[in-house]
């Protein structure tokens, strides 16, 4: 221990243009670090604002390893509380979500706190007649994220106090969650169906890696996808038979190289990018007929007909957040040490639409995102064989050269072939830009 | 009811389910009505069938319509309109058990095998005139895979049917008790 804590160049040195350090998955010291830096200095996802739409709702989480609290204060607008109470430290609200009403209050010696975070009550308050206790970071009350930005429902917060704005921050990148709320004919999402939370057993950077990784697909979901196909093909159905909803969403992921590589990918700043630029395993669903009426209706033919012909398969929101815009869906990473990280699967009703399409994620979330997905039983093996393969010295870098090009070092951002690693590495651009104190304050 | 390819169907356990049965051909068959004891087999022995991986046996107890379904919430009333765990039609029992059998299911290269601990099934139902009968039947399951092992514990509440000569299940529902906790891979079939 020892190495890289007070040593950013060590840090710095362990990204090259086209390789990574293994000890970016696999050291401690490095975990806490990115906890310390990393996630206090991007702009990470906390939760949906329908996830709380009354006054006093609310939805614990965390941002990196810190407990934070959204919740909907009265004034309608919702706020980020650390979730830790001024006094002692107790984690305030347990529960996953609720309504704690007009309060928040302290289950270990009560004091109780406005929606804000300010001191609303204390028992027995004169004995602290006389203290220095108002004036003391208790009498602040709970601590109040000050960088909080709610884009379309979709609420971010930044810990660090100084730092790249949210707009800064995500750019473009914005238009795939646009694209994913325009896509209700209402304008609007509601969080629907439940969240399914799989635990595994490797860094959270795999699985964000793998989300633009248009190259594993035909080895490591041959087996699932593959079956699925054979399964099917074996019933003998006529070629124009309308394909059941779990083979039409399993069938495209052993789609072909060329397929993966004419997909493309799209790489922005800070690390964001989306897969699926001219199409994606997502474009060849089956219409649902009232749907696209109803997006007629709300938008007009052409500017339906726009929303609807993006279909972007995964973006990147760097680091903490991934959607499928295309089937109204997000996946979180939450890390909880180097190995260990909890993936929350979130699905969303498009409000306006035929409850068909709330069936069409829900369906798609459980055949890809849950513990007993035959498609993530792959990856995850995948992630964790990494984990337990960069044990190995010998060689202690991870390559990341495919389609590398030396013209990247100046601007990244562009659009790509689909089986470049280019997404890779702009993400670990930004882990380097970002993994230093009060980064990119600047820009 | 729907065609066995569609994960669509109706949730057996609904109140309606019953009226949208076809008429009995004839009067119910009450000579080859199983006993309560049959049914208790019949349960013992589907666990059998998984730990002992003989999973093609395992999917010939499966109506045509059946579902395999593991909630994601407690109390969840049905499997559309919510997320499960598992809500598999035998399309999707079938890519399960035939995946298992590739060489390229490389999270199966090292094999998982799992145990089934049952309490005593609990018949709920006997209903010979609507040919369903139903049980109860609270679990502990394990599932290991070299050093690693997930314990899971529940009730399964299995809907079996007579079909012919025999028993076939229509629904088998897992109500796991830590169904909302952050779940390893579950690879095989609690």
């Amino acid at each position: 221990m020892g190495e890289y804590i007070d040593n950013p160049g060590a840090v710095q040195s362990l990204v090259r243009p086209d390789a990574v350090h293994r000890d970016l998955y696999i050291d401690d010291e490095l975990f806490a670090l990115e906890m310390r830096h990393l996630w206090r200095n991007t702009w990470i996802y906390v939760g949906h604002d329908s996830q709380v739409p009354k006054a006093g709702d609310y939805f614990t989480t965390q941002i990196g390893l810190e407990p934070v609290i959204l919740v909907r204060d009265p004034d309608g607008g919702v706020n980020v509380l650390m979730n830790r109470c001024a006094h002692k430290g107790t984690r305030l609200l347990s529960a996953q979500s609720g309504n704690c009403g007009s309060a928040i209050r302290c289950p270990y010696h009560g004091w109780t706190y406005h929606l804000n975070g300010a001191i609303r009550a204390i028992p027995v308050r004169q004995g602290y007649e006389g203290t220095a206790v108002m004036e003391s970071d208790a009498g602040r009350g709970v601590v109040r994220l000050r960088h909080v930005e709610n884009y379309r429902g979709f609420v971010f917060a930044r810990l660090a106090d100084e730092g790249m704005g949210f707009r800064d921050y995500f750019g473009d990148s914005l238009t795939s969650i646009d694209n994913m709320v325009d896509r209700a004919p209402a304008g609007r999402l509601e969080v629907a169906g439940g969240v399914l939370r799989y635990l595994h057993n490797c860094n959270w950077k795999m699985f964000v890696e793998n989300l633009n990784d248009a190259m594993h697909p035909m080895i490591a979901h041959e087996s699932s996808a593959g079956t699925a196909k054979a399964v099917w093909e074996s019933l003998n159905m006529p070629e124009d038979a309308p394909k059941p909803m779990v083979v039409e969403q399993l069938l495209p992921f052993v789609s072909n190289y060329r397929f993966f590589d004419n997909m493309g990918v799209k790489i922005y700043d800070n690390g964001h990018s989306y897969s699926g630029v001219n199409f994606s395993i997502h474009s060849k669903y089956s219409s649902i007929g009232p749907y696209e009426q109803a997006m007629i209706d709300a938008y007009g033919e052409e500017r339906a007909q726009a929303i609807l012909g993006e279909v972007r398969h995964n973006t990147v929101y760097y680091p903490s957040l991934t959607i499928k815009g295309a089937i109204q869906s997000i996946r979180v990473a939450r890390p909880l040490a180097a190995d260990k990280t909890v993936l929350e699967s979130w699905t969303f009703r498009l409000v306006g639409a035929p409850e068909e399409l709330l069936q069409r994620t829900l369906t798609y979330s459980r055949l890809i995102n849950a513990p007993t997905s035959i498609v993530g039983h792959d990856d995850l093996h995948c992630y964790r064989s990494i984990q337990e393969g960069l044990a190995a010295s010998g060689n202690d870098w991870v390559s990341l050269h495919r389609d590398y090009d030396s013209a990247e070092e100046g601007a990244i951002a562009g659009t790509y072939n689909g089986l470049s690693e280019v997404s890779m590495r702009g993400q670990f651009r930004a882990w380097r830009k970002f993994m230093v104190p009060d980064a990119g304050a600047g820009g | 009811m729907n065609s066995p390819k569609s994960i669509n169907a109706p949730d057996p356990t609904n109140a309606p389910r019953l009226r949208n049965l076809p008429e009995p051909m004839s009067a119910p068959d009450l000579m080859n009505a199983p006993t309560p004891e049959e049914l208790v087999q019949f349960v013992y022995n589907e666990a059998r069938l998984i730990d002992e991986k003989r999973l093609d046996d395992w999917y010939e107890l499966f109506a045509p319509d059946a579902l395999y379904w593991m909630p994601l919430t407690r109390g969840q009333p049905e499997g559309e309109g919510h997320t499960s765990l598992f809500y598999e039609d035998k399309l999707l029992l079938k890519v399960r058990i035939e995946r298992l059998k590739r060489p390229q299911s490389y999270s199966q290269n090292q094999p998982s095998f799992c145990q089934h601990v049952l309490q005593r099934p609990e018949v709920l139902s006997l209903d010979i005139e609507a040919n369903e009968f139903i049980l109860r039947t609270p679990f502990l399951y394990a599932e290991s895979r070299l050093d690693d092992q997930l314990v899971l514990a529940g009730v399964a509440r299995h809907h079996l049917t007579r079909i012919g000569e025999h028993l076939r299940i229509k629904l088998k529902k897992i109500e796991l008790l830590n169904c909302d906790a952050a779940l390893p891979s579950i690879q095989l079939f609690p």
